[in-house]
């Protein structure tokens, strides 16, 4: 069986892409990886075996861009807390204890301006935000204009004028703990974390203790590291975090449109075309 | 006036002859009866436009959440019992997804322009029809029958005022009109829904789901059906609960009894 596989289509980082699997398929052409993330694949050990890989990008920019304005604004409007006094069994509750923050006129602060980013960017333009970005370049003038971003050249800028901080890089070795300790004490302590990219992007530990000294107001993160997180871990007992299961891409239509592009890719590759998402180590 | 608290009644008014003025919070006034208080001489006044973008915000917050099941998830997220995230978890799209607007006044427009940067196509009800301009700039389309707005939607939100007309609005007949993946969004008044039918439409599948930030009565008696529907998330009335609103509406409010007191004219009275 092992010298008929030529294609894996890697669903959630399964199975595990080393050295043994390779040596064992030695037919294997294309590896379609299931979403735009390649953190968890070696992309150098894989080419030197001759193997392709293809992401899919297009099919997840709107669902994690969905995704990251439902947390942004469960998070505003503490909707996890409230929903739980909604449905207790006591319905003794403070009025002050309910109380949101504003989310027109707020400042969201995206790092990491993709199609992901430039997406959440549209729609917070339409709730009314103010928009910064910080980019590894910047964007072209008509594309900032379209959503009246503001290009942050310095992160700290971001950092210190955004009442929410939309975390949306991919993870690379100079994106691993973009924010740490130093990050979070630049941001106001009325802002809010969002994290919709990569655990490893944030430094958790820096994250918890900030949150738990009122550096920052609260977190909404639909990644950590690991996933899941250990059921003691401090995040999961904090009540100004709303953690999700990384649920991005995880809707009907994403997964199939993912698993339309995974085949585009791999058909391509068995083919002998070029491939539509190829991913080249760099 | 703040919640519908005190209520206002033929008792109240007598025992307070010097009585000039009500200010309520909030934009709605169907708690109080508008005839009785102007035959006491009494004048009434709302805070009308301030709570509108933060009760659109949280008709969007409510559609986001129930379609990506975002309480659900979180309870998974931190529950002791999970050990991994099942692969076959999914939520529903909402981006290109079919919106119907129930009542497109202040609140229902501005729910439309954010619904349209997530690429929705949206259907509106609505006692009149709005200016093409307005239709044009956010791509809705009349519906002059609810029936049609009902059968095409994935997510029906309701921005009504409650009225006599408005009362009942969705009731059984109405719910099954509704497509079995369609998800209700409650934000305007509790007494718009038929609640009974509505349980039964969440219980039968008649309806995939519905969120609501207002029920009849709030709260509801703790052992109501709809608090134990896996389908349903509730939330306290929370549309203006935003500290600079509040604030605003307390403003608004003291400026309307100043006013009223003064024999000056109220801003925000209603008539």
């Amino acid at each position: 069986l092992s010298k008929k596989i030529q294609a894996i289509y890697l669903w959630w980082h399964k199975p595990v892409i080393d050295r043994e699997l390779l040596q064992s398929l030695p037919n294997l052409k294309v590896i379609a990886n299931s979403g735009v993330g390649m953190d968890h694949l070696d992309l150098k050990l894989i080419a030197s075996f001759g193997v392709k890989m293809a992401n899919a990008p297009r099919a997840v920019s709107s669902s994690t861009a969905d995704a990251g304005m439902a947390l942004l604004l469960a998070s505003a409007r503490r909707l996890v807390e409230v929903y739980h006094i909604a449905i207790s069994s006591s319905m003794d509750y403070c009025e002050a204890d309910i109380l949101g923050v504003e989310v027109a006129g707020a400042t969201l602060g995206i790092i990491g301006m993709g199609s992901i980013g430039y997406k959440i960017a549209l729609r917070a333009k339409a709730f009314k935000m103010n928009i910064l970005y910080h980019n590894r370049t910047q964007r072209k003038a008509q594309e900032e204009q379209a959503v009246g971003a503001v290009y942050c050249e310095k992160i700290d800028s971001l950092l210190q004028q955004a009442d929410f901080v939309m975390v949306v890089v991919s993870l690379t070795p100079q994106t691993r703990n973009l924010i740490g300790k130093r990050e979070l004490e630049l941001m106001k302590p009325t802002a809010t974390l969002i994290n919709i990219s990569r655990g490893a992007v944030v430094d958790q530990e820096a994250l918890v203790r900030a949150l738990q000294t009122g550096v920052i107001r609260a977190a909404a993160l639909d990644v950590t590291y690991p996933e899941p997180l250990p059921r003691d871990h401090p995040l999961l007992k904090l009540k100004n975090v709303i953690i999700t299961p990384h649920l991005g891409i995880k809707t009907d239509k994403a997964t199939y449109m993912i698993t339309e592009e995974a085949v585009e890719n791999i058909l391509a590759a068995l083919n002998g075309l070029p491939v539509p998402n190829e991913v080249l180590p760099s | 006036m703040w919640y519908h608290k005190p209520v206002i009644d033929k008792e109240l008014l007598q025992s307070l002859p010097n009585l000039k003025i009500v200010a309520s919070s909030g934009v709605g006034i169907d708690h109080l009866d508008l005839n009785l208080l102007s035959s006491c001489g009494v004048k009434v006044s709302n805070t009308p436009f301030i709570v509108s973008t933060d009760t659109a915000d949280l008709g969007m917050a409510l559609m986001l959440a129930s379609s990506r099941r975002l309480v659900e998830g979180y309870e998974m997220a931190v529950s002791p019992d999970t050990e991994y995230f099942p692969a076959d978890w999914l939520g529903a799209e909402v981006s290109g997804a079919t919106l119907g607007i129930v009542g497109m006044g202040t609140i229902g427009y501005k729910v439309a322009e954010r619904a349209k940067s997530f690429e929705m196509k949206i259907l509106y009800h609505n006692r009149n029809q709005r200016k093409k301009e307005e239709e044009s700039a956010v791509g809705a389309v009349y519906c002059k029958k609810i029936d049609d707005l009902l059968q095409q939607s994935d997510f029906v939100l309701l921005a009504v005022n409650l009225t006599a007309q408005t009362h009942k609005l969705i009731g059984k007949r109405e719910l099954e009109l509704m497509k079995p993946t369609a998800t209700l969004i409650n934000i305007s008044r509790g007494l718009v829904v038929d609640q009974d039918a509505l349980v039964e439409a969440l219980q039968n599948k008649i309806i995939k789901a519905a969120a609501l930030d207002v029920t009849y009565p709030e709260p509801l008696p703790r052992d109501h059906p709809l608090l134990k529907l896996k389908n349903v998330i509730i939330t306290p009335h929370i549309g203006s609960a935003t500290k600079k609103t509040r604030r605003v509406m307390m403003e608004e409010m003291s400026e309307s009894i100043q006013a009223g007191l003064a024999g000056l004219p109220i801003p925000h009275e209603v008539l």
